[in-house]
């Protein structure tokens, strides 16, 4: 037991981390069910590259990376919806068009930067052993957040995610709520990019989530189980990276997925045939 | 006052609280009509069937109906406002479940989402609700799925859950797009007669099919085949010549036996000569 507690005892940066990471869990399990439940996984993703050229932008004009981070994921999800309005083009390659773009736009931008690989590194994979205590409190803020804002949304995002022709009828017009889950995805990729990167975030947001799917059998038990997964991984790939030396962002999310796979396997041992119960 | 059922005489009464009240309208998508010049009074505790093959019009109509797209032309007012402006009075089934096998719910939480458009955004679930939901189930002879995760039930028994969310809903209007798909015979009677309670208990009920019989139970049919073939009571509307041009003569021959032609004073089997 020691090995897992010695790590975080005397060291404030990996107390932040775990902290930090921790939330980041929270949010991205109470989102990922969604993504996971509605096939937001693509979309998703394309958020968390889309903020690249906005941090990047956001940091050789020494702006907030916050800032530049949310009008990367809110260009990001305006070209997505264009896109798909204004052609008969599905959302799948409108959202590839505008993915291959924004990054590529990225590493255009940080290619302007004096320490380019420095910083395209801190971007895509974060540097969860970096934080600041102020760092740690706009995570919990942005937790909270979007904890709360999915709790008073809990129904037309169930309807949603059963059937967006149900919710619409049902009162809640499914565009709008969409956009509003979509609002969630971007916020909580915004804000957790710091630790863990936009190019890791999206695993925390899809890995615990779709490792909880498996067996749950109630949304509420996969979101407390994909939050429970979610941070146990954080703690564990912080152990790893403390004690092997690894990158503690790219350790976390390798845990995660490794943790995926074995629940797999699991489940398959199980209940062999994927099949249905007729 | 067209498509009014003759047979009831207090239409003009009834007109001004008609769950369903078009007069002219045009259904279709991306402002192209599917169909058009639809006239159409379906009062409290009656039934509508729409009927048609694939590509009718029927599933855009009923679509319209529940708000989900705007009417091309006419004036369309259900339960005496336009679509979509009483969620909370309208139950609706929609035509595809394509994502009910990866979600993580239970059939009986699939049902106490019927009582979403009562409660609404934050509303507390009301103390009947969970024997509203109860009741639905078993009303569609499930209640033994109760417990069961939807994605362990066979299609017609998910489309049994969809139907008895939309019981559960309490509606003043059900709009039902084939709920008899999947269904095997018996399930198909207790649909039937759980419709037949909703319309006892005052709600219209609206469902798209393309089984004759489900027309010929109906108080009214529509006949769509991109246009309005026949509508009213099945009885005038259910003619030989309607039902071909409906659905062409293909479908007469794969039911056989199945009377298509419903004339005052008698039916016919799918081969008799028409006599009239």
């Amino acid at each position: 037991m020691d090995v897992l507690v010695t790590p975080f005892l005397d060291s404030a940066f990996m107390q932040r981390a775990l902290l930090a990471g921790g939330l980041v869990a929270i949010a991205s399990a109470v989102v990922g069910t969604f993504v996971v439940l509605r096939g937001l996984a693509f979309i998703g993703d394309a958020l968390a590259h889309g903020v690249l050229p906005g941090v990047a932008g956001a940091l050789i004009l020494g702006a907030p990376t916050l800032l530049g981070a949310g009008i990367g994921a809110a260009a990001m999800i305006a070209g997505v919806t264009l896109v798909t309005r204004r052609s008969r083009l599905s959302g799948d390659t409108a959202i590839g068009i505008l993915f291959a773009g924004m990054l590529a736009l990225g590493v255009v931008v940080v290619s302007r930067s004096d320490s380019f690989t420095g910083d395209l590194t801190r971007i895509l994979f974060g540097d969860v052993l970096g934080l600041s205590w102020g760092d740690v409190r706009g995570q919990a803020l942005a937790t909270a957040a979007v904890v709360v804002a999915a709790a008073l949304c809990a129904r037309p995002f169930l309807l949603l995610s059963v059937d967006p022709d149900a919710a619409t009828v049902a009162g809640f017009p499914a565009a709008r709520y969409h956009a509003l889950m979509l609002a969630l995805i971007a916020v909580t990729v915004v804000v957790s990019f710091r630790a863990v990167g936009t190019l890791l975030v999206f695993g925390m947001i899809v890995a615990p989530p779709a490792t909880a799917a498996l067996f749950a059998r109630r949304i509420g038990v996969m979101m407390a189980a994909a939050a429970a997964l979610g941070a146990a991984s954080v703690w564990v790939g912080l152990v790893l990276s403390y004690r092997h030396d690894l990158a503690a962002g790219g350790s976390i999310v390798l845990v995660q997925v490794a943790v995926f796979f074995a629940a797999l396997a699991a489940a398959a041992v199980r209940r062999p045939a994927v099949g249905r119960l007729r | 006052m067209r498509g009014v059922p003759a047979r009831r005489p207090a239409a003009a009464a009834v007109v001004a609280e008609a769950a369903v009240h078009a007069r002219g309208v045009a259904v279709g998508w991306h402002g192209r009509a599917v169909v058009e010049g639809i006239d159409l009074v379906v009062p409290p505790g009656t039934s509508l069937a729409l009927v048609g093959t694939n590509g009718s019009g029927k599933s855009t109509l009923l679509r319209t109906l529940v708000g989900l797209q705007p009417s091309l032309a006419g004036t369309l007012r259900v339960l005496g406002a336009r679509p979509g402006a009483a969620p909370a009075r309208v139950g609706y089934v929609g035509q595809f479940h394509p994502r009910g096998f990866v979600l993580p719910l239970r059939a009986a939480d699939v049902v106490a989402m019927g009582r979403f458009a009562r409660r609404g955004l934050l509303g507390r679930p009301a103390r009947g609700d969970g024997a509203l939901v109860r009741r639905a189930l078993s009303r569609m002879d499930a209640a033994h799925l109760a417990d069961a995760p939807l994605r362990e039930l066979s299609g017609g028994q998910q489309q049994r859950v969809y139907v008895a969310q939309a019981l559960a809903a309490e509606a003043d209007l059900l709009v039902l797009d084939e709920p008899a798909s999947g269904l095997d015979p018996s399930a198909r009677e207790v649909l039937q007669g759980a419709l037949d309670d909703e319309r006892a208990r005052g709600a219209a009920v609206v469902t798209a099919t393309h089984d004759i019989r489900d027309a010929l139970a109906a108080d009214q049919a529509l006949l769509l085949a991109g246009r309005v073939v026949a509508a009213g009571p099945p009885a005038r509307a259910l003619t030989r010549d309607a039902v071909m041009e409906t659905f062409g003569l293909v479908l007469t021959d794969l039911l056989p036996g199945v009377p298509i032609a419903v004339d005052p004073g008698h039916a016919h089997g799918a081969h008799d000569p028409e006599h009239r």
